[in-house]
Formats: structure tokens, sequence, C-alpha cells
């Protein structure tokens, strides 16, 4: 029973029950830009707080973890890594993958470890997961750097390294990369808070999705018979670019490339909408 | 003045019970026990709205069709019992949650502070800080640098503004954090209770801060507050709310006399074990509960309290616990205190009585209400209820002074008096 005196009285928002599931208010998030940008910055700022080596540990986390694949995968396993330096192939899996995957584990967190917050004052909910995804670009740009510097060295070595125009694709490659890690992150954020448990699976998940994408393995060591399977991986065709791209090894395939851009697309506003119906009832049933 | 806050029929649905337990195996849990019609297991665990369980329905009114309009420039006040819808109205003022039905019409910017500090980083350093809370409470960059130094000045921290908050004394984080919030620039301030932080002093500041506010700024102020002399200082209107609805409006003089007039409650309460509107559940139905006074005929200041439960417990084989809840009419908890009943898992089903007494100048004179929780194992509530009974106690004058004295406590303190030179 709205009574119709609207009195020319002009109002600047209602709060009502919105149903609507693709309303997911990305004017809301442009407002709340500065927000966003605080939020990058305490995530870049606060996580090596209080650590001895500090921003030295972006580097460090990546170089360890190359010299656990090199002995393990390379040396012990002996899988090949198509004739590129093993450091290299190595260190180029490991700086994409790792975004795709900081980039899901943390937005997956979104509403169980901001649940105070949530609780006691409203902002777009998005801008939260977003941030993530930003954060975790600066991180990868670090990374990115070690990468580049190594992959120069070798280059100027003259070792089997051929970096190419392709190199160009690298923006659409992050695109794609960061849109994966967020759009499984959404969904899972909202899966995670009717069941805690998926904590545990979807890390779990995340390290088996690697095994699946070529990070330590190159495409044509895959026989026949499987490389289907592992094409339909979303990731697979963007790590294989990547490699392609900067190590002249790999395969850079069209349509597979294409086919990850829908894929993307759709996680996408899937995620978005599964967010936008958690974020509403959220707050109730924590 | 124009309305700057229209409410309409706005209504809050809560589901009781059945909210997520947040792991599969409680949800499989809950499910095996739904099949083998037993009780679910999880559904007395926190449900806040306990009021309504009773009627054996799994959802609850929250707030029922309330309707109201703030003028520009107001301060109004929402006054109410714990559970009467207050917290639920200002969720739903401040976004964090939407109504089940209704909406409320908003003119300007709404600022609300359902708690001081949110977000603070205790790594960040206080300007940092300034600044992510700030934009969590909707500032943007540029209006939180023009008035950074007016915030630091207010919470005279301006010798720490580059030290990481984890290393403030918990005075100056609350300075803080309310120094952020004081100087938010919106047309509508919602509050709830966070005046109940800080030192006395910088109680005041902000008080006083709020105040100027409203009056030379013309800006709206929702308050919502247990504590009745801050409403009164500060308010200007005030709302009533029971039970989820609204129960009255006037000015803040007026409904703070509603609302403690309306608030008493009876000094003993008994059912009979097979009438409808029983005070329980399944586990515990509450049979009698009465206040005395420990000697004499009426209770006051000297002649001490005693209350008496009797029970009827469902719960075999358990470590049962009453816990008696004292209030006063500020809503400051007295105490909180437990008797076992079993201890070695041999609760038995049947009649209970627990008895206890306060002694004489324990409590000052005012109005008090007992809650009471029942537990099992010290860590499952059996069955609680609010405001079960009250009781008045009266003033005992102190030599010539009749009034009654500041304070919780009245004891009897004997000085020993010397004149030294």
């Amino acid at each position: 029973m709205i009574e119709d005196k609207a009195e020319d009285l002009d109002w600047d928002f209602r709060i009502e029950a919105n149903n609507d599931p693709l309303n997911v208010g990305f004017s809301q998030v442009w407002k709340y830009r500065d927000l966003l940008m605080l939020f990058v910055k305490r995530d870049i700022v606060t996580v090596y707080k209080q650590t001895i080596l500090g921003p030295l540990w972006f580097f460090i986390q990546p170089i360890l973890t190359t010299i656990t694949f090199m002995f393990i995968f390379g040396n012990l396993a002996g899988i090949s890594t198509d004739g590129v330096p093993q450091i290299l192939f190595y260190l180029s899996g490991i700086t994409i993958w790792n975004y795709f995957n900081e980039t899901l584990i943390q937005t997956s967190k979104t509403f169980t470890e901001n649940a105070p917050i949530f609780g006691k004052v409203y902002f777009p909910r998005l801008v939260l997961p977003l941030s993530k995804v930003i954060s975790n670009l600066l991180k990868f740009g670090i990374q990115f750097g070690l990468f580049l510097i190594t992959l120069l060295v070798y280059y100027f070595l003259g070792k089997d390294v051929y970096p190419n125009i392709y190199i160009l694709l690298t923006p659409l490659l992050l695109l794609l990369m960061g849109g994966l890690g967020l759009g499984f992150g959404l969904i899972s954020s909202a899966l995670t808070t009717k069941y805690r448990d998926l904590t545990f699976l979807i890390a779990f998940g995340v390290q088996l999705l690697m095994y699946a994408t070529p990070v330590i393995y190159p495409m044509s060591s895959i026989s026949d018979k499987y490389q289907m399977y592992i094409w339909l991986n979303p990731l697979t065709s963007i790590v294989e670019s990547f490699k392609y791209a900067y190590l002249g090894s790999g395969i850079l395939d069209w349509f597979w490339l294409s086919y990850s851009c829908v894929f993307t697309l759709i996680l996408l506003i899937v995620g978005a909408i599964t967010f936008n119906r958690i974020e509403k009832s959220f707050v109730d049933t924590v | 003045m124009r309305p700057v806050i229209k409410v309409e029929n706005v209504s809050k649905l809560y589901r009781l019970g059945e909210i997520g337990t947040g792991t599969i195996s409680h949800d499989i849990n809950r499910w095996w026990a739904k099949m083998r019609g037993k009780d679910d297991p999880f559904s007395q665990i926190g449900s806040e709205n306990d009021r309504s369980i009773n009627d054996g329905s799994d959802y609850a009114w929250a707030l029922k069709d309330i309707n109201f309009e703030v003028p520009q420039g107001d301060v109004l006040g929402i006054i109410g019992r714990n559970g009467a819808g207050k917290s639920t109205l200002l969720k739903i003022l401040s976004r964090v949650t939407l109504p089940t039905k209704g909406g409320i019409n908003v003119k300007g910017r709404v600022a609300s502070l359902l708690e001081v500090g949110t977000g603070f980083h205790p790594e960040l350093t206080g300007r940092e800080n300034i600044f992510l809370n700030g934009a969590i409470l909707g500032m943007t960059k540029a209006e939180i640098k023009r008035k950074f130094d007016e915030i630091v000045d207010f919470a005279g921290i301006a010798k720490y503004v580059d030290t990481p908050v984890k290393r403030y004394s918990s005075g100056m984080y609350v300075r803080l954090a309310f120094a952020v919030a004081a100087h938010l620039d919106s047309e509508i301030l919602i509050m709830d209770e966070v005046l109940a932080v800080g030192d006395a002093e910088f109680q005041k500041k902000c008080l006083g801060k709020m105040g100027d506010v409203s009056r030379n700024e013309g800006r709206t102020i929702l308050f919502v507050s247990h504590n009745m002399a801050s409403v009164k200082s500060l308010c200007t209107q005030g709302i009533v709310l029971h039970n989820g609805q609204y129960a009255f409006e006037g000015t803040t003089h007026d409904a703070v006399n509603f609302y403690q007039q309306n608030s008493n409650l009876n000094q003993f309460v008994n059912f009979s074990l097979d009438s409808e509107d029983i005070l329980g559940n399944a586990n515990i139905k509450i049979l009698e509960f009465k206040v005395e006074a420990l000697t004499g005929d009426y209770i006051s200041v000297s002649s001490g309290v005693s209350f008496e439960c009797t029970f009827y417990n469902e719960k075999v084989g358990i470590n049962l616990d009453v816990t008696f809840e004292l209030v006063n009419s500020e809503e400051v908890k007295i105490f909180h205190h437990a008797a076992l009943i079993s201890k070695d898992r041999d609760s038995k089903r049947g009649l209970y009585k627990v008895k206890g007494h306060l002694s004489p100048y324990i409590l000052n004179a005012g109005q008090y209400k007992f809650n009471i929780i029942f537990g099992e194992n010290q860590r499952y509530v059996l069955f609680k209820e609010s405001e079960v009974v009250g009781f008045d106690i009266a003033n005992e004058s102190l030599g010539s002074n009749t009034e009654t004295l500041p304070g919780v406590l009245r004891p009897n303190i004997s000085y020993e008096i010397d004149f030294q030179k």
C-alpha cells in the first residue's frame, strides 16, 4: 500500500527486497572504486609485514617452487620440457599458474573471511573479490619480472628460447587467467558460505587442476588419446599460448583459445549471478 | 522539514533452526535425526529470537509492518527491549541486510555506524587505517584527505599517526575509530550503541560533536541505545519497538517513559505443565519463577533478594546447568551466574527446584529483571528466555540523603575514620 502522494519528493534510493538476479550493481562498484584500490593496497602492504625478508617472499616462493619442480619432475620423474631449459619452463608455468591459483583461493574466501565486516557495513560486496584480482595481478607483475630477467639471461646466452610476436597476447591471457580465477572463486565463495568443508576441497581441487594443466609437462608429451581431455580444461590453451609466446615451445591453438574466452565469459556471468544471490542472504544465514 | 527517510511496511522474516550449520557432516547429522523423528540437534544453538520458538513455527518476524518517517534534521532514538527488532531495523537501514517485505525511501547519503573501526587492520598505520576505514564507511579518498587533519586532531593521535594501530593503546584505537566515524560527511547517520566505548570524557566529546552536527548542519541521526541517559540527552524524537512491532512514537521524553512503564514485568510467573502457553520447549518447561525479599515484606536495598525457579526437565543423563542473568533497567548485565544441577551426566527427568539469594546491601535501588538459560554440558543451550520476571528494589535513605544514589552497587562499607593531626 504505497500511497500515491509522491508529492514530487525525489528519493535517492530505495531499500527493498531485490530479486533481480541480473542486477549485479556495477555502478555501485564504480562509486566505491577508492575503496577497491585501498583494499588492493592493504593486501599488498600487509601480506609480509613482520616477516624478516618482507617483499622478497614474492620472489622466493616461485624460485623455490621452480627448484622443487626441477628436481622432482625434471630429474626424478624425467618429464620432458620440450628442449626448453628446465628453469624457464617451470618458472613460466608457475608464474601464470600462480595468478589463477591465488586469485581463486583468495576470492573464494570473500564471505568467510569478511563476515564481521559484512555484518556491520554496506559496500558493494563485489569490491572485495575484484580487489583480489588486482592485488594478485600486481604480485603476478613482480613474479613476471623475475621470469623476464631469467628469460633475457638465457636468450642472450643463446639457449633454446624463442620469444616471438605473440607476446602481444599477454594482456588477453592475463584477462582470461584472472577471469577464470575470479569466476571459479565467486562460485566457490558462494558455496563455502553453506559448507565450510568445501574450503579444503577447493584447495585440494585446485592442486589437482594444476596436474590437468600443462604446467609441469608440455602438451606434446600427452598422447593423442588424452590430448582432447586436457584441451577441454580452459586453462590449458592459456598456459600453452603463454609458453609459446615467451619460449617458442608449446602450442598456440586459436580454436581452443577462443573456447577459453567463451568459457571464461560464461563462467563470469554464472559467478556474478551466484555471488549476487548469496550476497543478499549471507548476513542472515551465516 | 521534508522527510529524508520513509519506512513503508517494512517486515523482516527470519527462518529459525534451518540456518546453515556450516559443515556437511552437521547437515547429514541433522537429516539423520529428522529421519528417525528426533529433534534437530542444531536448532537450539544460538538462535537469537527465541521468544518466537515457543509457538513451534520455523519462522519469526523480527520486524512486522513498520511505518514511519524521519524529517530532515531530526535526531531519532529507537528504543526497545532485547529482541524488539531495533538491531534488525538498523541493519536494514544500513543496507547490511534486506527487508523481506516493504521498502525504505532514502534521500541523501547514509553512513551507518553499527560498530566503530570496521575493517581496521592491526598491521596498518593510523594514517592508512583512516583512509581504509573512511572508504569502507563510504567516503571518497578526496573527502578523507580534506578531513584528515581534523580527524587526527579529534582523536589526539598526531604523534602516532604513522605507527601501526596494533601498537596503540585500546583507548587510542577507539578514539581514532570514532574520530573517523564522527567526521563522516553524510546527510544521514545511523548509530548503534557505539557510544558505549571509550572513556567517559571522550564519550561526552563525541556526543557533543554528534549534537553539534545535527543542530548546525541539519544532519539527520538515527540512534539506538540501551542507555536511556544518552538517548535523552541526544535525541529529540523517539520510537519504541516491541516484539518487532511499532509501539509508540513521540518526543524522546514520552518515548522513554512509555518504554519504562511498559517494561514492567511480574515478580512472579507460574504455569501448569499442560497449559498451552507454557514457558519452555521439549527440553525444559518452567513451572514457576518467583522473586521475593529475603527478609521482610518487600524487596529493598537492605532486604536482600531471594529467587526460586521450579522447572520440569526432560533431558536424562546430561550435565544440566541453569544460568541466572540479572539485568538492570539500563540493560546492563549485573551478573551471569550458573547453578550446576548435575555434574556426572546424571540429570533425571522430573521436577527440579533451584533457589538462590543475594545478600542485603549488594544491589542499588532500581528496576531489575532476570533472564534464564538452561544449558547442557555448559555448551549447548537447551532453553533460554529473556526477562522472565522483573522486580523493583526500593531505595533506602543513607543518612539524610533520601535520593537514589548513583552506581550499580549499593554496598555497606564500614569506614574507619581517624583524625590525623
